[in-house]
């Protein structure tokens, strides 16, 4: 489809899709809109690896494909081992992986095939220093298996394996900050991103693509149907995790730690607006919220004060 | 010329990767194999070989980047044994699945627990149902020639599928033997270029590999493995002529040795083949029509060949480095698939041997020869058997 000129200019992100309609993904679902950026930002000379997961689904089965790119499935814990393997065999076949003109190789795991079973593959990669994008959407939870808590579940999180009951059995430790391990592999470039700031998970894709070997991006991506939040508000969701510090964005670029805007305004929200709208926390107690808040907080002034020392 | 020299199995696996010239490897180190990989890492540091080795961080990781190698259209290599191999297990599905003809060296060791670094056939015998092609070497050289057979016949367009060629922990693995190393220019007219036909990953002309499939397409998929299995018997009996051809050394399939005229033939696989050929020998001496075959090729399982050689003995002794557990060992299994509904058949007994490193020794292939002897008289017999257990250690 021709676009105006005018109208173009005006856009903020490209108008190419390399991600169709007719996906299968959910209402309000994260993970599609995180992966249609990708391949905005990307184009069709991109390789997607995805491990067993929504995106699985999402991508449609047999004969049907949703992805205008490569794509190429693979089991729950491998998605590290593999885009090596397709890197590898790339630069072996003379062609150009990585950088302004060259082909992506992409992983496109969830959190539970990024944080726990894929995180020994991913680590492997990272340390190997291949050139590839690992790009972690994170939905806070075994989504497509029915809504299990992973090591990336929130404090106070109701999941079908942390139900509540009588003994009100939620989860009871924070969420684990993946980043953390991943930057702690001294990873040339890292960072967050998010499904309400578009521009700037472009243009994170976008430094992602530049920057030799690896890189790691962690995307919070909203999923109304386990976080038992209307189909609508996902964005605003998104938006809210960022305003209350719950999930800040921030760079890692060769050992520099950068805050990035919106992160950079004002004081955070509390943490009850970003709660209040799903349905996944309605069993915390006050003191639960408290817990929650002083944990965001702390964590909120330790990314601070790393970005002060190392910014 | 070929070089004769001689060398470990190990480092006869790797020359024979060097020589298939694999643009990817992905390795991780076990014992017993660990060799293989770091031979392959000195060709590559040295120039000799010029390929990307990728140092994983396991087992199950060399074989998933050996799946997206091959998948982006290189030949592709690794090498494992025991725990790795079944760690690699999942995965070794998902090749067969994705029909990616990579070849994996095993160095045949047990499996855990007890923790036992020697050899069985109980790693690769294990998966047996993951659709890959087994090969088993007898000796040094044959790891090496089998190794590039099984490229030949992995990326024959009527097969694609992965393969894995066993050769038994230490007793081939870390023991010199007289290998001759082929001609590269040889190799390169046997093996030629590897250019993927079927789907694999082009950045130009993208296709999605693996999908997801209902029940409306699932088993289709398994059918045509099970296709690919049938006609890779054909294929691979053409690679060993053109082999033989080639570098003039003879393989079958079922390999047989003084089977004319025998009441009992003694069938098995590996190094131990050795072994009971020179049992044969002896044997012949005093008189005992004894024969002997050694199955060079597991999977695809060679039906029609097990069905010859059926034809020409009374019992058929299956001495087996393996163990499934209520039924007995896999030859035993699949000579009596194999055989179940021959009008003329004759008696199969199973012996369970050698496991974990245990020697195989001439009196235990007299005690199970005295077993099948029985058997051949027409007195009853188990039908498996445990040689050289340590009774007193029960």
């Amino acid at each position: 489809m021709e676009v105006p000129d005018e109208i173009k200019k005006r856009l903020t992100l490209p108008f190419e899709e390399h991600f169709y309609a007719g996906h299968t993904a959910c209402q309000g679902c994260g993970a599609s809109l995180g992966l249609r950026y990708v391949l905005k930002a990307y184009g069709r000379k991109t390789i997607v690896v995805i491990p067993a997961c929504c995106s699985t689904i999402i991508a449609g089965a047999w004969p049907y494909s949703t992805l205008d790119a490569n794509l190429f499935h693979t089991a729950f814990e491998t998605t590290g081992a593999v885009i090596s393997g397709v890197e590898a065999a790339l630069k072996a076949r003379g062609i150009k992986v990585k950088g302004e003109d060259g082909v992506m190789v992409v992983g496109w795991a969830g959190d539970g095939g990024t944080a726990d079973i894929g995180l020994q593959a991913l680590s492997g990669f990272i340390e190997r220093g291949h050139d590839a994008v690992y790009i972690m959407y994170d939905n806070e939870a075994y989504m497509n298996t029915g809504i299990q808590r992973s090591s990336s579940t929130p404090y106070g999180a109701w999941t079908t394996n942390t139900p509540g009951g009588k003994r009100h059995f939620l989860e009871r430790r924070h969420k684990k900050k993946v980043i953390d391990i991943v930057i702690a592999h001294r990873i040339p470039y890292a960072a967050t991103a998010s499904d309400a700031y578009p521009e700037d998970f472009l243009r994170k894709l976008k430094k992602a693509q530049k920057t030799p070997g690896p890189s790691f991006i962690q995307l919070f991506a909203p999923c109304p149907t386990g976080w038992r939040s209307p189909t609508d508000k996902s964005i605003e969701l998104a938006r809210l995790a960022v305003q209350t510090a719950y999930f800040p964005l921030f760079e890692y670029e060769n050992g520099r730690y950068r805050i990035n805007m919106p992160s950079t305004k004002k004081d955070p929200k509390p943490i009850e607006e970003f709660l209040k709208l799903q349905g996944r926390f309605k069993y915390m107690t006050k003191e639960d919220v408290e817990t929650l808040q002083s944990w965001v907080l702390a964590e909120w002034e330790r990314l601070k004060k790393l970005a002060e020392v190392f910014g | 010329m070929p070089i004769r020299t001689v060398m470990k199995a190990n480092e006869a696996a790797a020359w024979a990767a060097k020589l298939a010239k694999p643009k990817v490897i992905a390795a991780f180190p076990i014992t017993p194999s660990t060799l293989v990989p770091e031979k392959i890492s000195e060709f590559v540091a040295n120039g000799e070989l010029d390929a990307e080795f990728i140092k994983v961080e396991s087992e199950h990781s060399a074989i998933s980047a050996c799946v997206g190698a091959s998948a982006a259209g290189v030949r592709t290599f690794t090498a494992t044994a025991s725990q790795g191999l079944a760690l690699m297990h999942e995965v070794l599905f998902i090749a067969a699945g994705m029909r990616l003809p990579i070849v994996v060296a095993i160095g045949n060791r047990s499996l855990s627990a007890p923790i036992n670094i020697w050899n069985d056939w109980q790693d690769t015998i294990s998966e047996r149902d993951t659709g890959w092609l087994q090969f088993y070497a007898e000796n040094n050289q044959e790891a090496l020639d089998l190794i590039l057979i099984a490229y030949k016949v992995a990326e024959n367009e009527k097969v694609l599928l992965p393969a894995m060629v066993g050769f038994d922990a230490f007793i081939l693995t870390h023991t010199v033997e007289p290998v001759e190393i082929p001609d590269q220019e040889l190799v390169d007219e046997f093996l030629g270029e590897y250019e993927p036909k079927h789907a694999f990953i082009d950045p130009h002309n993208p296709i999605t590999q693996g999908t997801l499939a209902f029940p409306a397409h699932y088993m289709e998929t398994r059918y045509l493995l099970w296709k690919a299995n049938e006609a890779a018997k054909k294929v691979i009996d053409e690679a060993f002529a053109e082999f033989e051809k080639r570098f003039g050394r003879k393989y079958q399939k079922v390999e047989e040795y003084r089977t004319d005229d025998a009441d009992i033939i003694l069938v098995t696989m590996g190094s131990l083949a050795g072994t009971v050929k020179d049992y044969v020998d002896r044997a012949r001496e005093k008189g005992i029509k004894v024969g002997a075959a050694k199955m060079t090729v597991y999977r695809p399982f060679p039906v029609e060949e097990v069905r010859e050689l059926a034809k020409k003995a009374k019992v058929i002794a299956l001495l087996e480095k393996n163990i499934t557990f209520s039924v007995g060992g896999a030859l035993f299994q699949d000579f009596s698939r194999a055989l179940v509904n021959e009008d003329e058949k004759p008696k199969l007994v199973d012996f369970i041997l050698g496991l974990g490193g245990r020697d195989v020794t001439f009196q235990n292939l007299d005690e199970a020869l005295s077993i099948a002897e029985k058997a051949l008289r027409g007195e009853k017999v188990d039908e498996v058997n445990w040689i050289g257990l340590r009774k007193e250690i029960l």
